[in-house]
Parts: structure tokens; C-alpha cells; sequence
């Protein structure tokens, strides 16, 4: 019992409500201070940090749905196409980004998509171009990075809970019928729905919190929140400021995931325990 | 009073009650095992009979009653510290250890010393037929290997008491048949007390000299297998103590034991009150017959020969082996009849719906009062 | 969709091709940086210009690159790094242990509440749990100043916040790996050692412990892992003594050389040899 309480309050829970204190003090002259809302006012009246806001939250929800579209017929090809050492492997297979280190994956993004980048000379090598071409710095790049860095966390659960699910149930809707777009509808995705969600959780909150990919592969006008708070704390040393955005981030985050939750009528227990 | 010395009680519980909340699980029970006797408790799941049984290995603190073994008081003795040794229902044998560890390490938390262990682990190996199994695995082993040698383990501290919680549950039916005999076998050799407890009465009537028949909290009988079988003492003995037919039935007249009886179809016959209870007329009982104390015959039978006649058709024909029954159905009032089938080859071409004659002895039919006092069913 | 159900010919192959595209689309950009770590160039971007060993053993000297076993910096981080590591992962496993211990055994009031609670760090973004260490140390150290005028160093950015910035989190996930071992666990064998004559305290040392051993090393290695590898957290909390992932941000916006190419893959290397004692290990426990 007292491990888990000294590192619950100790680590969790004390110092988020120690932020959200300080995320209430406003500087009025030189180390005076009062207390107040004027850092979530300043959030809210400077369109810069609502824009950014705005668009991290979007950019994730999008990278989310992205990878569980690209993800899940990977994770059903590996849960239910294959058998025996073949699957083994390509579960492996699945798992190496995640044994190294996020930073040396981005960096791999970097040398394939920058201008003199792998993808950049091969387009020119066969011909397809004339000069190089930029592919790093832009939207497309940042989501390219997200996907990439979060599939684990969405191939992972979903080829848990697909793998449970009993061939003889896909079998009987078909014998009883089903197409097999109905069969997946009515049958597959029902069961694998708490390895859907604690996916999608997952990977919202990785892509939310993400700060590496969007700084490396977005460039300097990426626009991430997470940007916004690191510059607020180390390089503007407005640790107020940064604390409010960094409760108005667990917020939204929090929102994300009661919803998320909420719809798919989960239990944060039952889908990350 | 008699010239044989009542032999030493080895484990003796008096008032004995345990209460979860407002449920009841082990009601007011008390009895005493001889030495080296074989007892076992009989009962349906949810009876209590593994919380007593936990109760005796100190996993659970009575809360009422006492509880003694060769008359040193086990309550407060830790699981730990008490001379009874469990072999539990999936025999719990540690995996990561080896067969000889898992048997030494009682005697390691005995402290005994080393040097003593391995011959020890070696002996009792040998006893229980496996001297060349020390070196392997658990899940090397057969179920019925694994059984001797969560045997062997508890043993092998020479405890007062050895507890069963229905070890031979997870076996299939032939290696069961076997490790009853098996059963039976070590425990004369090795005679230790062992206390068994099972839900299956094929177990308990073939290995125990007592066994104790349990329900809803309460022991409702104790006694010898054959006892059990012949002279039950209550309606539930009768019915969960080996096959029973049962009818619902009224008192017509009641002369000195032996009972007139009225079935609500209109139907009668005789019967005898079991345990010299006393019934008057109208009372209504619980009758049981068992099915092999039923006569068949394919013609009509004398009058003499047997107490009770009647006329039924065969409904059905359960063939099973030396236990095969035929189901009789008496046409007037669909009542069923399960009756055991003779040997003799003579019913082999039994037809359904052929005609079929039905004889008993008025004792074979046992009446007890119906536990909810309605007469009729 | 199953194999045992039939399917056109054209779907299987285009599945698989699919499959297949996903499997490059995950193996390109490792496999980038592990290639460009031999490329004898200042940039790890083509064209190629043959074989080196440099970016690994050079020392810098004359025609030579300065390679990573030169690299004082990146050395320095990896011990700095490795120094971090052990210690989440001796507090991850020993407090995962205990939680396991609390929650699958023990009940308690509040229990559903404290589950909850001990999951949340799962859906607290990185770097919001590092910098709500950053300041809650920072008024406690502030505090500490003011009352008693002692200046607690410990308490400002640096390998303690990192250590324990990182524990924060990494726990939970120690504590569901040891959770779901020692739910599968039949407490029966506990029983059994009692009922062998064992105290309660030598049955779980001599019994439960070795049967959550392989779970236990498994959550070490992940943690230790995770916190090798954690940028986001560290970041907020990191001080004078960088670790690796920090060190190699700072590097990588100065500008890339194939140096980092070869920190990369020798990262990717250690984590992979990890990763395999730690399915091994698994795989031993189903044998």
C-alpha cells in the first residue's frame, strides 16, 4: 500500500494540482503575483495559441483514424491469415519500432524525405523529376511520422483481441449467411472493439503529446501544442503560461478519452488492465 | 462398556460453526475420527464441506466450536504449524521445483537437517511407486502420478491427518477407478488418518470405513458405507446416496411401521417407516425404492411372492453396460419407474410400450415425513 | 476471411500485397539509418561513397571521422542513460511488484478509485507529467528555501526529476505486466506450502516470487527500455547531464552526421538483443 500511495500523490497527483495552481497565478509586476485566470484568458484571446490548439488536437484525432485504417487489416491479416512461425515473425516484425528509440525512427523519416533525402534522389535517378523536391516540413510529413511512430500501440492491442476472437464465430456468420463485409461488421469489430479503443486512446494520446516528431519533421511552422508549452517553460521561463497550457492539454485529452470511452461504452480499466 | 479399547481419536470437532455474513456455511457440526481411519464427507457443491475442510487445515478460524487434534486444541494453530497436511483438488504441486524438491520442501521448513532429507525424499518415493521420478517435473508427469506424489509430499512429514479435497476430480473415469483402489491401498499401508472429501458417492462408498453425508451446513448422517446405502436416516441420505426412486405419497393407515400408502394417482401400496419414525394417517412421506430391489417380470405375478405389484409399460431402455435400467411408465399415472436390469440376459429384447410387471418387499420401500408436511404431489 | 473460408485469388494478393507495403513502409526508415552509418560521407543522405567503418571506430585524426567510440558527448550520455535506466527500472519493478501484490490480493476501500488512478499516467501526455514534476519539485524545493534556507539541489532539473519523471509512469506499466502473471497465478500452491509447514512470508519468497520471476524480468526490460528510449518526459526535466534521446535532439537540429547514424543503430541493436532475451523469456514460461 504506501509504495503505490507515495508514488500516486507523490508523483501524479500532488504536482498536477500543484500546476494547475500555478497555472492560476498571474505576474503583475516582478515576483508579485496574484491569483487569477488571465493565463487561460491570454490562451483564449491570442488566436495564435487557440489556432495551435485547435489543429494538434485535429492533426491527432487524424492520425489516429489513419492508423486505425492502416493498421487493423495488418492486424487481422497477422491474427487470423497466418499461422504458426510466420505470424510469430511478422508479430515481431510489428514490434522492432518499438524496441528503438522514437527518435532514431524520425530521424530514419528524415534522411528518406528531406530535400537531398533517399525518396528525393530516387525520384530523380529514374527520372521522374528534374530537381530535388522538399517532402520534409509539411503536414503530410508530421502525419507520415505519427502513423509511423504509433502503429505499435495500434497493432499491438488489436492483434490481442482479434486473435481471441474464435474462428467458429466467423464461420457460423458466414454458414448462417453473412457476406462477409457483414460478418466483419456484426462480428469481428464488436470483439475486437477494447482492443479498438485502448488503441485509438493510446495512440490520441501519443500523437497529442508527441513533441520530437512535429518539431524534426514539421519544421519550424509546425505549429504543435506541445511546441508552445516547451517554449513557454524553458524559453520564455513563463512557467504560468506553460502550466495553463499544459492543463488546458490534459483537459482536452481527458475529454478525448472519456468520449472515447463513453461511445464505446468502455472502462478505462477494462481496456488498458 | 465393551471389552475392546475404544480406539484413540485422532481429530475430534465439537460445535463447530463458521458463519459468512448471514450465511451459514458449516452449521453445529460434531464428530471424532478414530485413528487411522478412512472418512470421508459427502455432499453436493455449496454443501460446506470445503469449508470445513479448510477449517481443519486452519485457512479459515471457526467461528464457533472447537476443534481438536489428538486432543491439543487447533484454534489460533496457523495452516503452518498444524499436524495436518491437504492435497489439494488441483494438487497444487509447485511447478518450478522437481518432483524431490517439491517433497522436501515440508521438511525444509521443518529445518530438518539436510542430510537426512534426501533419503527421506527417496523413502517415500519408493513407497508410492515412483523411486526413479525425483529428478522430474511436474508437468512430466501422469495424472495419476501426479496424484501419488501430492501424496507423497504430505506424507512424507508423517502428519496426524491427511485432508483430500476431492483430488481425483481433474482425473478421467478410468484412472479414477483406479486411484480409488490405489487410494484405499496407501492408506493402509501408510495408516494415517485420511479425511476425503468429494460430491461423487462412488468415491466415498468404495474407499472410506465412515463417511459423513453433508448438506446445507449439517452433517445429516454418519456412518459405514453399507449403513448409508441400507439404513439411510433422512430423505436427502436417500437421495443423494446412490440411485433412488421417489414418489410423493399419503399415509392410509399406519400399523406398527409397516404404512399403507396412497399415491395421488390413486394407487397403492405398502412401505415401511424409516428410522421407526411414527406416522398417522393422512401424514404425507417421501418414499424411496431402489430401482435393483424392484422385480421385473414379463407376465403377471403372484400376490404372495411380493408385497407391492404393479402393472406398467416400458417407456424407455437405458442400456448401459452391468447398469443398465429400464424407465417404466405405470400408463394411469405417468409416474416413472427407474428399475435396475437383471443380468440374466432374460429383459434383452424388452420392447417399448411392452407390458411389464413390477414386484417389491413393503421394506424396501422407505418413507420418510416429507420435509414440507404437504401431503400429496 | 478466414483460411478456412474461400476467397477470390485477386483479394488474397492484393491483401498480402498490402501486407507487404506495410512492412516496408515500417522497415524504410530504420533501415536508412542503419545503411547511412557506413556511407563514407559528411550527411547521411546519398550519394553513396562507399563503405566505412568511420562513423564507428574513426578517432578523427587525419583523413579519418571522428566515430561514436570518440565521441566523448555521446558516450558520456549513453552512461548517463544507462545510470537512469537502472534506477526506473529497479523502482518500476520493486513498486510494480508491491501494486501487484495490492490490487490482485488486498482488498481495500477505494480500490476501483486507486485502479483508476494508478492507470491514469497511461493517458497523461508525456510531457505534461514531466512538467508538472518540474514544478511541484520546484515549489517544493522554493518552499524548502524559504523556511529553512537550504538550498536543495536535488529538487532542480536534473538526473532526479529524469529518474523520477520517468518512474512515474513507467510504474504503471510494470505494474500491469506483474498484475496480469500473478492473476494467472493459483493461489492453491500458496496454500500448499503453508500447509507444508511454511510461514506466509517463506511461501511468497520461496513459491509466488520465482513463478512472477519471468514476469518481473519483463517488466525490468521494458522499463528499462522505455526509459533508454523516453524523450518527451526527459526533456522537461533533463538538467546539465543529458541523456542520450536529449543529447541526440540537440545534435540532430544542429545538423546530422552520419555519427548519429551510428549511435542509432547500435541503440537499435541493444534494444533488439533486449527484446529477444525478453521473449525468450516468455516463451520459456509457456513451456
Amino acid at each position: 500500500m504506501a509504495p503505490l500511495l507515495i508514488w500516486l500523490l507523490s508523483l501524479i497527483i500532488i504536482p498536477h494540482i500543484d500546476m494547475f495552481i500555478l497555472s492560476l497565478q498571474e505576474k503583475v509586476a516582478p515576483r508579485v503575483y496574484e491569483t487569477g485566470f488571465s493565463n487561460y484568458a491570454e490562451f483564449f484571446t491570442e488566436p495564435l495559441y487557440w489556432n495551435t490548439f485547435a489543429r494538434t488536437a485535429l492533426m491527432s484525432i487524424l492520425a489516429t483514424a489513419l492508423t486505425l485504417l492502416i493498421g487493423f487489416p495488418v492486424s487481422y491479416y497477422i491474427a487470423k491469415m497466418v499461422r504458426g512461425r510466420v505470424r510469430m515473425v511478422l508479430f515481431l516484425l510489428c514490434m522492432i519500432p518499438f524496441w528503438v528509440s522514437e527518435l532514431v525512427r524520425t530521424f530514419g523519416w528524415m534522411i528518406l524525405l528531406r530535400e537531398t533525402g533517399v525518396i528525393s534522389s530516387f525520384l530523380q535517378y529514374i527520372g521522374l523529376t528534374d530537381g530535388p523536391i522538399e517532402f520534409l516540413y509539411n503536414d503530410v510529413s508530421i502525419m507520415v511520422g505519427l502513423v509511423y511512430t504509433s502503429m505499435l500501440f495500434m497493432v499491438v492491442p488489436l492483434v490481442t483481441t482479434l486473435d481471441s476472437l474464435d474462428n467458429s464465430l466467423v464461420e457460423a456468420g458466414y454458414d448462417l449467411g453473412g457476406s462477409g463485409f457483414r460478418v466483419l461488421r456484426k462480428i469481428v469489430i464488436p470483439h475486437a472493439m477494447p482492443g479498438i479503443v485502448s488503441g485509438c486512446i493510446v495512440v490520441f494520446m501519443l500523437s497529442l503529446g508527441n513533441y520530437l516528431t512535429p518539431v524534426l519533421l514539421g519544421g519550424k511552422d509546425s505549429l504543435w501544442f506541445t511546441e508552445q508549452i516547451y517554449t513557454q517553460f524553458i524559453t520564455r521561463f513563463n512557467w504560468e503560461q506553460g502550466s495553463a497550457f499544459g492543463f488546458l492539454l490534459l483537459i482536452l485529452s481527458s475529454l478525448i478519452v472519456w468520449a472515447g470511452l463513453k461511445i464505446s461504452r468502455q472502462t478505462l480499466s477494462n481496456t488498458m488492465g | 462398556m465393551t471389552d475392546t479399547p475404544t480406539p484413540a481419536i485422532d481429530l475430534e470437532c465439537v460445535n463447530l460453526t463458521k458463519t459468512f455474513g448471514k450465511f451459514c456455511a458449516v452449521d453445529n457440526i460434531s464428530f471424532s475420527i478414530p485413528a487411522g481411519s478412512f472418512f470421508s464427507i459427502l455432499g453436493p457443491s455449496g454443501c460446506g464441506k470445503t469449508t470445513l475442510l479448510r477449517m481443519l487445515a486452519g485457512f479459515l478460524e471457526p467461528t464457533s466450536g472447537e476443534l481438536t487434534i489428538k486432543g491439543r486444541s487447533m484454534l489460533g494453530v496457523p495452516p503452518n504449524k498444524r499436524p495436518v497436511n491437504m492435497v489439494f483438488q488441483h494438487l497444487a504441486l509447485f511447478p518450478m521445483m522437481t518432483v524431490a524438491e517439491n517433497i522436501a520442501y515440508g521438511l525444509e521448513c521443518q529445518g530438518v537437517d539436510k542430510s537426512e532429507i534426501a533419503p527421506k525424499v527417496k523413502a517415500v518415493l519408493e513407497r508410492v511407486g515412483l523411486p526413479d521420478s525425483g529428478n522430474k517435473r511436474p508437468d512430466q508427469l501422469s495424472g495419476g502420478q501426479k496424484q501419488r506424489i501430492a501424496i507423497a509430499r504430505c506424507l512424507v512429514l508423517e502428519p496426524d491427518v491427511l485432508l483430500l479435497d476431492e483430488p481425483l476430480g481433474a482425473l478421467d473415469l478410468k484412472l479414477r477407478e483406479h486411484m480409488k483402489v490405489e487410494l484405499k491401498h496407501l492408506q493402509n499401508q501408510f495408516n494415517t488418518t485420511f479425511i476425503y472429501i468429494t460430491h461423487d458417492q462412488s468415491e466415498a462408498l468404495v474407499m472410506s470405513d465412515q463417511v459423513a453425508v453433508m448438506n446445507a451446513g449439517k452433517f445429516e448422517q454418519v456412518g459405514t458405507p453399507q449403513e448409508l446405502y441400507y439404513t439411510p436416516q433422512t430423505d436427502f441420505v436417500a437421495s443423494f446416496v446412490g440411485e433412488n426412486n421417489r414418489w410423493r405419497a399419503n399415509v392410509a393407515n399406519a400399523h406398527q411401521g409397516r404404512l399403507d400408502l396412497v399415491l395421488d394417482s390413486g394407487i397403492s401400496f405398502q412401505g415401511i417407516a424409516a428410522n421407526d419414525a411414527q406416522f398417522k394417517t393422512g401424514d404425507g412421506v417421501d418414499v424411496f425404492v431402489r430401482p435393483e430391489a424392484i422385480m421385473l417380470s414379463k407376465t403377471p405375478m403372484q400376490t404372495g411372492e411380493f408385497d407391492n405389484i404393479l402393472e406398467g409399460e416400458v417407456d424407455c431402455l437405458l442400456f448401459d453396460g452391468a447398469k443398465s435400467r429400464v424407465l417404466v411408465k405405470d400408463p394411469s399415472s405417468d409416474h416413472e419407474l427407474n428399475v435396475t436390469l437383471p443380468q440374466t440376459g432374460e429383459f434383452n429384447d424388452l420392447q417399448e410400450g411392452q407390458p411389464i410387471y413390477l414386484g417389491w418387499k413393503f421394506d424396501q420401500a422407505k418413507c420418510f415425513a416429507a420435509r414440507d408436511g404437504q401431503a400429496g404431489a | 476471411m478466414i483460411p478456412t473460408i474461400p476467397q477470390s485469388r485477386a483479394f488474397k494478393t492484393i491483401y498480402a500485397g498490402y501486407v507487404t507495403l506495410f512492412f516496408i513502409y515500417l522497415a524504410a526508415p530504420l533501415v536508412v539509418v542503419s545503411v547511412f552509418a557506413f556511407n563514407d560521407s559528411l550527411f547521411p543522405s546519398l550519394p553513396w561513397n562507399g563503405f566505412t567503418l568511420d562513423w564507428f571506430i574513426g578517432d578523427g585524426q587525419g583523413e579519418t571521422y571522428k566515430g561514436l567510440f570518440h565521441e566523448d558527448g555521446i558516450l558520456e550520455s549513453i552512461g548517463v542513460s544507462l545510470f537512469v535506466a537502472l534506477m526506473v527500472t529497479i523502482l518500476c519493478v520493486f513498486v510494480g511488484t508491491c501494486n501487484a501484490f495490492l490490487f490482485e490480493r488486498e482488498n481495500f476501500p477505494f480500490k476501483n478509485a486507486l485502479y483508476v488512478l494508478m492507470l491514469l499516467p497511461l493517458v497523461v501526455p508525456g510531457i505534461i507529467l514531466g512538467i508538472s514534476i518540474l514544478v511541484f519539485s520546484n515549489t517544493v524545493a522554493n518552499g524548502v528555501e524559504d523556511l529553512l534556507g537550504w538550498d536543495l539541489e536535488f529538487l532542480r532539473p536534473g538526473l532526479l526529476l529524469v529518474v523520477l519523471g520517468q518512474f512515474s509512469f513507467i510504474t504503471t506499466i510494470a505494474t500491469l505486466v506483474i498484475s496480469a502473471r500473478l492473476r494467472k497465478f493459483d493461489r492453491t500452491l500458496e496454500e500448499a506450502a503453508m500447509n507444508l509447514g511454511a510461514s506466509k512470508w517463506r511461501a511468497v519468497r520461496t513459491i509466488t516470487l520465482p513463478y512472477l520471476r519471468p514476469a518481473m524480468i519483463g517488466a525490468g526490460l521494458i522499463a528499462f527500455l522505455m526509459s533508454f528510449e523516453n524523450f518527451n518526459t526527459t526533456l522537461m526535466l533533463v538538467g546539465s547531464d543529458s541523456p542520450l534521446t536529449i543529447t541526440m535532439f540537440d545534435r540532430l537540429r544542429e545538423g546530422s552526421t552520419p555519427v548519429l547514424n551510428a549511435v542509432s543503430l547500435f541503440l537499435m541493436l541493444v534494444s533488439c538483443g533486449l527484446a529477444l532475451i525478453n521473449i525468450m523469456l516468455q516463451r520459456e514460461k509457456h513451456d
